[in-house]
């Protein structure tokens, strides 16, 4: 399953790092972050609860650059 | 600026504010010292915050942690050299922030600008209920409803006109300045704006199915293919801060212990001043920004020429484009068959077309529907049975209790039927009633007036070879090529074989030399999926090619095809250029650090100034070539 989230995000590298620890999280099976288009596509694994990968997902991501938003 | 800038704006002020102080008013030490903590803490407490954020969770090559570390570094040096010298800190602090809000304030105004290219979402529909109008918003129009679009306003679902005559203007979707005339009848897109007329509309789609919503979609989540140079800038990113970090770690340790080792001054604050200046210079991030930005504006310059790029992965692969292979029918010509002759008919020329169309009144084939248009009414479909489609050849029917068989120069030579060769370009349909042949029918498709030019313009884009698939027959293709300025084709080809045309063109056409096919989405979704990059032609209306396809075209212009790989060539180039420019300069300070040339004021100068550079170079690629 694929969502897009709208992210707020001030730099491109954090937005990369973000990516990257996005992609870590249990339950994702990938992530794309676009800086410009302020969205994060994320590719859930079977079964995974999207709301709740979603909130790890954003506590992964605080961890690189605490100011970010995801929308969910 | 928002309001988050506008906070960064006030302390940018207030801390250069209180640095100006220090420097003008002439201050005993112990009086200066808290001017400086001021300034500094003002200015770079997020900063500081973050950066022991980052050693909780781990990361000590986090920009924000190397910053401080930075700062902090030369404030320590100051108080030990007891010089109290804390400008430097202080300023190499203030300008690293005026460059993160420099660089917030273009993004945010690129990104604007980009957007409102794309912006052709409405944002009501006028849905008319038991008489009176209604404004509602287009994604809760329910299907076949009956709207009404004003002078001005934007169509905002997908429908047909019931009343009322205008023109259309649909430069913003698909880049063609020239209004469009409608009239009862005629099929609206979505996205487009109603110039003259009051127009009546019933609807055709939901908002999600119309063409504004799968073009948003489409534009909005191209990022995610990510070309190959992003990949490399991040992977990059990733090596770039450790080895600068390693690298001031050997600057503030190695040449001192030499030193040591040989007996002479170690000289420690001297290198670790350098080395702190190599932290300055760590941060990837003016070479991480200006990448996406060149590429989204790219997406975005070609997007208002009716161009869609699916990602910048395809837009890198078009600027490696070398062979075009055309899918004729669509690309080349209309794609609109008409009847142009009937020759050595033994009966009647309108018979021979009634028997024509009744054998091929259920096939939906481009030369039935030509087939109709010249019988002039509804063929009655009572009279036909059994009816056979043989693919690529024709079809086989039961007329008026009569045999018939119509097709091309294969099925006539299968059915054993001696037939009469036409020499005109064009598909030919020959009939046979019985097993007597009784003459052909001419069909031809018209070339689009503009296929020379674009031709001509593909060739000077650097495009070595262009080829020409077609079903047609080898006459009948060499004609048009020749007429078009195409020196190879495929002729003959039955669908099945327009795949394994191309994968045999994919395989000569080697690795770095990128192969584009381009069709009108009819029928060539497979071809469009297997060539290096797909390119649909005038695919507003068909789904399948959309979804297919990584390049649309709006409209069915082959000149287009050119265009965008010259807006490809363009952003890559400027791609490449703020690749190379960035790390020049990122190097060639860091070589200047480490001599003691460049101290950390040039660094956070240099590092602004790339960024600030690159992000002006990026937007360049708005600009479509040639085009003002």
């Amino acid at each position: 399953m694929k969502k897009s989230y709208k992210i707020e995000v001030d730099c491109a590298n954090c937005a990369n790092l973000m990516e990257q620890a996005a992609g870590r999280v249990p339950g994702v099976k990938s992530c794309s972050v676009n800086f410009m288009a302020l969205k994060m596509n994320v590719e859930f694994e079977d079964g995974a609860d999207p709301a709740r990968v979603m909130k790890s997902v954003l506590k992964e991501c605080r961890k690189v650059e605490p100011d970010c938003e995801i929308e969910f | 600026m928002n309001r988050k800038q506008q906070k960064m704006l006030v302390r940018i002020l207030l801390s250069a504010g209180l640095l100006l102080i220090v420097n003008l008013i002439p201050l005993p030490v112990w009086l200066q010292c808290p001017f400086f903590a001021g300034a500094y803490f003002i200015i770079g407490y997020d900063v500081l915050r973050k950066a022991v954020l980052g050693i909780g969770n781990g990361r000590f090559l986090d920009e924000n942690f190397l910053m401080a570390v930075a700062t902090l570094g030369a404030i320590a040096l100051a108080i030990l050299q007891k010089s109290f010298e804390f400008n430097e800190a202080v300023a190499v602090m203030l300008f690293y922030q005026i460059g993160e809000l420099f660089q917030g304030i273009a993004v945010g105004k690129s990104r604007r600008s980009i957007a409102s290219l794309m912006d052709i979402r409405p944002d009501h529909a006028n849905v008319e209920r038991d008489g009176v109008l209604i404004q509602m918003d287009p994604e809760e129009v329910p299907v076949g409803s009956d709207i009404v679009v004003q002078p001005g306003e934007r169509i905002p679902l997908d429908g047909y006109i019931l009343e009322g005559t205008s023109a259309i203007d649909t430069a913003a979707l698909t880049g063609e300045s020239l209004p469009r005339d409608v009239f009862p009848g005629s099929e609206l897109i979505s996205g487009c704006i109603n110039l003259t007329g009051l127009l009546k509309v019933r609807t055709l789609r939901e908002y999600g199915d119309s063409t504004v919503a799968r073009i948003l979609d489409l534009v909005e989540n191209s990022a995610s293919n990510k070309s190959r140079s992003e990949n490399f800038i991040s992977k990059f990113s990733r090596i770039y801060t450790p080895v600068v970090v390693l690298g001031a770690l050997m600057l503030a340790v190695l040449p001192p212990l030499a030193a040591i080792a040989t007996n002479r001054d170690p000289l420690w604050s001297i290198w670790i001043y350098r080395a702190l200046t190599f932290l300055v210079i760590s941060c990837p991030c003016a070479l991480v920004v200006s990448i996406p930005l060149s590429f989204f504006a790219g997406i975005g310059g070609a997007s208002r020429k009716g161009i869609l790029i699916k990602g910048s992965n395809y837009l890198e692969t078009l600027s490696n484009v070398k062979t075009v292979v055309f899918d004729k029918t669509g690309t080349i010509t209309q794609g609109v068959f008409e009847v142009q002759g009937i020759h050595h008919s033994s009966l009647s020329e309108e018979d021979l077309i009634e028997y024509a169309t009744l054998a091929e009144s259920a096939s939906s084939h481009p030369i039935s529907q030509s087939l109709k248009r010249t019988y002039g009414h509804e063929p009655d479909r009572s009279r036909v049975s059994d009816i056979q489609e043989l693919s690529g050849r024709g079809i086989l029917a039961t007329v008026d209790g009569k045999h018939v068989a119509a097709g091309n120069d294969r099925l006539m030579s299968e059915l054993g039927i001696e037939f009469i060769p036409c020499r005109s370009a064009g598909t030919i349909v020959h009939i046979a009633i019985d097993g007597v042949y009784s003459g052909h029918i001419l069909i031809s498709d018209m070339e689009k007036n503009n296929v020379q030019a674009a031709m001509e313009a593909l060739k000077k884009t650097g495009v070595t070879r262009i080829v020409m698939l077609t079903g047609d027959s080898e006459s009948a293709a060499r004609q048009t090529a020749e007429r078009v300025g195409i020196r190879e084709y495929r002729s003959g080809l039955l669908p099945g074989d327009k795949v394994a045309a191309v994968e045999m063109l994919l395989k000569e056409s080697g690795q770095r030399q990128k192969l584009a096919f381009a069709g009108d989405g009819i029928n060539d979704a497979p071809v469009l999926t297997l060539a290096d990059v797909g390119i649909a032609m005038g695919a507003l209306g068909s789904d399948a090619a959309i979804e297919a396809a990584d390049v649309v075209l709006m409209d069915d212009d082959p000149v287009k095809i050119s265009l965008s790989i010259a807006i490809a060539r363009k952003c890559l180039r400027i791609v490449y250029e703020n690749i190379a420019f960035a790390l020049l300069i990122k190097f060639g300070c860091l070589l200047l650090g480490a001599l003691g040339i460049a101290g950390m004021w040039a660094a956070v100068f240099a590092d602004v100034g790339v960024m600030v550079l690159a992000v002006l170079n990026a937007m360049r690629a708005l600009r479509v070539p040639g085009h003002s």
